[in-house]
């Protein structure tokens, strides 16, 4: 049930201050998104920049990053992820605890970048992964990691607490552990999980 | 070049040493060695008070895929003609093409400085007997020692075994994995099955992927 918004001024001037579960609920967990301390490529060198005093992280709540996947809330995939480092990245993110967030960052991570052709990067970690926020750039600026982080914020504050487009650690029949690819002989096996994943329509 | 030839045949008998021009303009000229005397002479180009070449900046593999070579061969042949109203044999001369397959093989390829004397770069280049099974070159590690995670990536990439390697095992991609990714002949995964923006080769595997299933 939502409070309309103008009783709830009238309300406030009045020194009472209402609000639902939701909101509290939701303000809380997008107020202490905690990431987790780990980059792959160049784009980390952004990501700290992103938490350093010149842009400053911190004033969105995420200034912890947190070493170890059990206490972090957010996986940002920041640069390449190689065939070789593909199954820990999954590994990693099976070790997190809900609610987990991604965010995919640069050409890399979102579809393998430049080196899409190569043999040894992974095409987009949204193939084994599901991924919240995908910025484009090589790499992005430190100002699109911090609009990434507004979006994922936001998706947050949307998200209801009950029925459909419940956050995953409310719906006891979400996914929590997703496979980890092996690693094969010519190729990661499988090339993709087809429920996180499923083949994008191609619009010619 | 000529000059490090003579000193390395003087000092390492039967070294087998032999230059390799490079007709490009940069005409960087390389030293042929053969694999079984490599190590000696790597010692007495490391060794050597003139040449004292003591830093190995790069190491590097070269894939030479098998060459088929087409050439136009003149034979002389007998041939049954009729002359002159009388059936002789002539001897005709007669253009044929032919066709060899040269044996393609692995090279390693080693970029030698001397930090002492100030000089380089001496390149020297080994070569596999065969690009399938006989592809032992020795190391070099023992000599210099940076050549260890070099001569590491070149058994990851092109797959040249190399003998004496104190820790041989693939650099970049993983255990188990099969395939040498910068032979020639290798064959990329087939992940084409999401192509958005696809053009030029890209393409072409796109729609060969897509008619495929």
């Amino acid at each position: 049930m939502a409070v309309d918004s103008e009783l709830k001024i009238e309300l406030g001037k009045q020194g009472v201050f209402v609000t639902t579960i939701e909101e509290l609920y939701n303000w809380g967990r997008r107020s202490s998104v905690w990431p987790m301390q780990f980059g792959l490529a160049c784009c980390a060198i952004e990501m700290i920049a992103t938490t350093m005093a010149r842009y400053d992280l911190a004033r969105f709540g995420a200034e912890v990053f947190r070493p170890s996947p059990r206490q972090a809330d957010l996986m940002i995939i920041s640069g390449t992820v190689t065939k070789k480092m593909a199954p820990q990245v999954v590994r990693l993110y099976n070790q997190m605890a809900e609610p987990r967030y991604v965010i995919a960052m640069g050409a890399c991570a979102i579809s393998g970048g430049p080196f899409k052709q190569g043999y040894n990067v992974l095409k987009g970690i949204d193939r084994y992964i599901p991924v919240d926020v995908h910025i484009p750039g090589c790499p992005p600026r430190p100002e699109a990691l911090l609009q990434a982080f507004i979006t994922l914020q936001k998706k947050i504050d949307e998200q209801p607490l009950t029925g459909v487009g419940r956050p995953r650690h409310l719906d006891a029949g979400a996914q929590g552990e997703f496979p980890v690819p092996e690693q094969g002989e010519h190729d990661l096996e499988p090339t993709s999980n087809k429920g996180v994943w499923p083949l994008p329509v191609v619009i010619r | 070049m000529e000059e490090i030839k003579a000193a390395i045949l003087a000092a390492v008998p039967g070294a087998g040493v032999e230059i390799v021009l490079n007709p490009s303009v940069s005409a960087q000229h390389s030293l042929r060695l053969a694999p079984e005397r490599a190590e000696s002479v790597a010692l007495f180009l490391r060794d050597d008070a003139e040449l004292a070449l003591d830093f190995l900046s790069n190491a590097t593999g070269v894939d030479w895929p098998d060459k088929e070579i087409t050439e136009k061969v003149k034979i002389t042949r007998p041939v049954q003609k009729i002359v002159d109203g009388v059936e002789q044999t002539v001897e005709e001369t007669v253009e044929e093409t032919r066709k060899r397959v040269e044996p393609g093989f692995l090279e390693a390829v080693y970029h030698l400085y001397s930090i002492e004397q100030k000089h380089g770069p001496v390149i020297v280049r080994m070569r596999t007997v065969n690009r399938t099974d006989q592809v032992e070159l020795p190391s070099l590690t023992p000599v210099w020692r940076s050549a260890e995670f070099q001569e590491r990536e070149i058994f990851d990439l092109y797959g040249i075994v190399f003998t004496g390697h104190p820790d041989l095992r693939r650099l970049l991609m993983w255990e188990g994995f099969k395939d040498h990714p910068m032979r020639r002949d290798y064959v990329e995964p087939d992940d084409f099955e999401y192509e958005p923006t696809a053009h030029d080769e890209v393409l072409a595997r796109a729609k060969a992927h897509q008619s495929g299933d």
